[in-house]
């Protein structure tokens, strides 16, 4: 009655369904909630400075979104890329910034926005991370930071570069 | 990195060789659990001798037993038995405890069944423990799902009935195990956890059936109680807490599809009534948090709801306010006791709510009938109550919305969040534990619905909490008079908030833990002078129990800080910097006795 043995099942599920598995190099990014064709997303669909924006990866190959799992879900900014962090800096594009949107405490999406200290905030327990310095946990309860999701451009889309940094998802209980 | 250096000596090289790997192929991947026999471990002679639970033990519970959340149906969390009382309870001692492993908030009762104690905490876990010594007799722990949003990661308890432990696990599946070995008997799903629905509450075992209903008020779930067949697990009813088109209540939704999102939620386990076979249940506010959002009452939300427990058609109820714009769920069950009014005695339902006001209703087979409510905390929000409904008239400017921010107290945590109060017959008085001075603000913003998703309306920034100027205390302990209507005496904590259930016992002697000090206290039930104390590793918001083994009482309680308690502190730490101590987490079972 392991907890490894009784989830097997379940990650072999995961690898076996596309939707489910974490994005991969080479994928692209989609609006969460965008109505038609997926249409990939640009530096320029990000403001400079503003609220974060959601995104699902996609395999450009089979046009998969990736959305068939929560812990998929990818929060976008666009950052002065002078403001960031050497670590960052490194995983930006444009100043684009991906991580994941998923609260390492609790698991909740991580909505909040402040605009003065350019901070991001998970509504369920006010755990603030920021997005300049590989969204280290600036204050609250969560235990690590959000995973980053390192980008590059191609044909001038925003692109994964590389798996998120860490695992996607929150404490165990 | 993994520990290599406490891996059991004796372990064999290649379950070594697995684990290395393992630790290779991905510093994030757990090791593989340590190998188990494959020999079904023995049954221990206390757990061969298992006493069943019968439908009259739930009924009329022996003095030594607690086998419910509330220890009887009528959910007055009292104990008869009477040795430790308040001459003797300055000697209490520490007998053993037992860490669970796990973090957030043990909530849950020590359900004791003749010297067999069932305890459930966070992590999808129930220890089964000789309740005299301490023997830890066997666990069971489901995995969580890794995508589940679990926004109250707790648990408040198992129901018990025969050979049978009912466990409400997080991922909204009610799961039976085998009292004497932990095994896995049936389980059954309650509902998608991946829509937001999800379970804390203990299951009400009544009437053959084992009754649940599911967490998720911020994630635009539609609130319902089901009821399994207690034997087998087959669904029987299930009851929704907001009325589809054409059910009753259901012109309290005037507008489109709002009711399938509606909220709702029962995290609470109910009381029974076995004369009248009805089932009392409170549910949570309407979903989103904004009530101009959801024009309409809103029935049933932050009601209570009587539940024929034999169809699960909703028999009577009251609502404590229409149209909920504070977060302010309902989701205790009423007290079912009978008290004194105008000189003749009213079947009674006590209730003390989220919204900051004691409620006293009278039940009748067929309707709950309003009698009279008063505030206990600071309350700014109704003007007053229609003397014959009950119905508040609030005040428009204390009432928040879209785009509409409003100031009210109590806060959205309310006068009074879940940890229940309790009745004692010997003192005929009723035990709050309260939450006074507290004040918030918020303010909606248009909200679209995505299962699984926070549908609350609410932006972070747009949740404000205050403590109300001037305020000398926080956490109160209070004591009313049921007969009278009021308030006998009060306990303040100036520097803490408070959540902590209460035990009542026969011997005088209140028992309560939940301030930030991490103390569990025992309180003079006659005048709240506090007798004992003593200090756990974390913050006690378990429910605590009395039981007896071998002719001799003990009390059990929980430490375990986390969930809302923590979460407040935050809050409370924002108003008064470093005013309020880090409370460490990490759960444990105490167990106390005088020598």
């Amino acid at each position: 009655m392991g907890v490894g043995f009784t989830l097997a099942p379940r990650l072999a599920l995961a690898q076996a369904e596309p939707a489910r598995e974490r994005p991969r190099e080479g994928d692209l990014l989609v609006a969460v909630g965008a109505t038609g064709a997926p249409e990939p997303l640009k530096p320029d669909d990000l403001a400079l400075g503003s609220k974060q924006m959601f995104a699902w990866p996609i395999d450009p190959e089979s046009n998969t979104v990736r959305d068939g799992s929560r812990l998929n879900r990818i929060l976008l900014l666009r950052l002065d890329p002078e403001s960031l962090d050497p670590v960052t800096k490194e995983r930006a594009a444009e100043g684009a910034v991906a991580y994941s949107a998923i609260c390492t405490h609790t698991g909740c999406d991580v909505i909040g926005w402040h605009a003065d200290s350019q901070h991001l905030e998970c509504p369920c327990h006010y755990s603030q991370y920021d997005p300049k310095a590989a969204a280290k946990v600036v204050s609250g309860p969560a235990p690590r930071p959000l995973p980053a999701l390192p980008l590059r451009i191609a044909d001038g889309r925003l692109v994964v570069a590389k798996p998120f940094t860490g695992r996607a998802g929150f404490q165990q209980v | 990195m993994p520990e290599k250096h406490c891996l059991h000596a004796t372990i064999a090289a290649s379950a070594l060789a697995l684990a290395l790997s393992a630790a290779t192929a991905s510093a994030q991947q757990p090791l593989p659990p340590p190998p188990t026999p494959e020999t079904p471990r023995p049954v221990p002679p206390i757990l061969q001798g298992y006493k069943p639970v019968t439908a009259e033990r739930l009924k009329q519970p022996e003095d030594s037993d607690w086998l419910l959340y509330r220890r009887t149906y009528d959910g007055w969390g009292y104990s008869p038995l009477s040795q430790i009382t308040t001459e003797n309870v300055g000697r209490l001692k520490p007998v053993w405890t037992l860490q669970t492993g796990q973090i957030e908030g043990h909530q849950a009762p020590p359900i004791v069944n003749n010297g067999v104690m069932f305890v459930a905490t966070p992590g999808n876990q129930v220890l089964a423990i000789d309740a005299k010594k301490g023997d830890l007799l066997w666990r069971f722990k489901r995995p969580i799902p890794e995508d589940i949003l679990l926004l109250h990661p707790t648990s408040r308890g198992v129901g018990l009935l025969g050979d049978k432990v009912y466990f409400a696990a997080a991922d909204a599946v009610l799961v039976a195990l085998d009292a004497k070995t932990g095994k896995e008997l049936w389980n059954a799903k309650v509902e998608d956890y991946t829509h937001g629905y999800y379970m804390s509450l203990a299951p009400l075992v009544a009437d053959g059936k084992v009754m649940v209903g599911c967490s998720g008020g911020e994630l635009g779930v539609r609130g319902f109680v089901a009821a399994f067949d207690a034997e087998t697990g087959k669904p029987l009813w299930k009851t929704y807490t907001v009325p589809a088109p054409g059910e009753q209540g259901s012109e309290t939704w005037p507008k489109g599809d709002q009711w399938k999102t509606g909220g709702g939620s029962v995290w609470i386990t109910g009381a029974y009534d076995p004369t009248t076979n009805l089932a009392f249940w409170g549910t949570g506010n309407g979903g989103p948090w904004m009530g101009d959002q959801r024009p309409g009452d809103n029935l049933f939300t932050s009601s209570t709801i009587a539940l024929d427990a034999s169809t699960g058609n909703i028999k009577g109820y009251h609502q404590y306010h229409p149209n909920d714009s504070w977060d302010w769920d309902e989701v205790n069950p009423p007290i079912l006791v009978d008290y004194q009014r105008d000189g003749r005695t009213v079947k009674g339902l006590v209730y003390v709510a989220r919204d900051g006001y004691l409620w006293m209703l009278e039940r009748t087979a067929d309707k709950i009938n309003f009698v009279d409510g008063k505030p206990f905390v600071k309350q700014n929000v109704f003007k007053g109550l229609d003397p014959k409904t009950g119905r508040p008239d609030v005040d428009p400017a204390r009432q928040p919305g879209t785009g509409k921010k409003a100031e009210f107290c109590p806060s959205l945590w309310g006068g009074k969040d879940w940890p229940p109060a309790a009745y004692s017959p010997k003192t005929r008085l009723l035990y709050i534990p309260a939450n006074d001075n507290l004040c918030g603000a918020l303010m909606g913003d248009p909200v679209t619905y995505t299962p699984g998703q926070r549908f609350t309306g609410i932006a972070p920034a747009n949740s404000i909490f205050s403590i109300a100027p001037g305020a000398d205390h926080i956490g109160e302990l209070q004591a009313w008079n049921l007969d009278t209507g009021q308030k006998v005496w009060s306990h303040p904590f100036a520097n803490s908030q408070l959540w902590g259930p209460v035990l009542a016992t026969a011997g005088g002697v209140l028992f309560m833990g939940g301030t930030n000090d991490r103390y569990f206290r025992a309180f003079d039930a006659s005048s709240g002078k506090i007798l004992w104390e003593f200090r756990t590793g974390s913050g006690v918001n378990g429910v605590p129990v009395s039981f007896q083994v071998d002719g001799k009482q003990y009390i059990a309680v929980q430490s375990g800080w986390g969930v809302d308690a923590a979460r407040m502190q935050a809050r409370l730490n924002l108003e008064r910097p470093w005013e309020f101590p880090d409370v460490p987490q990490g759960g444990s079972v105490w167990v106390f006795a005088v020598d």
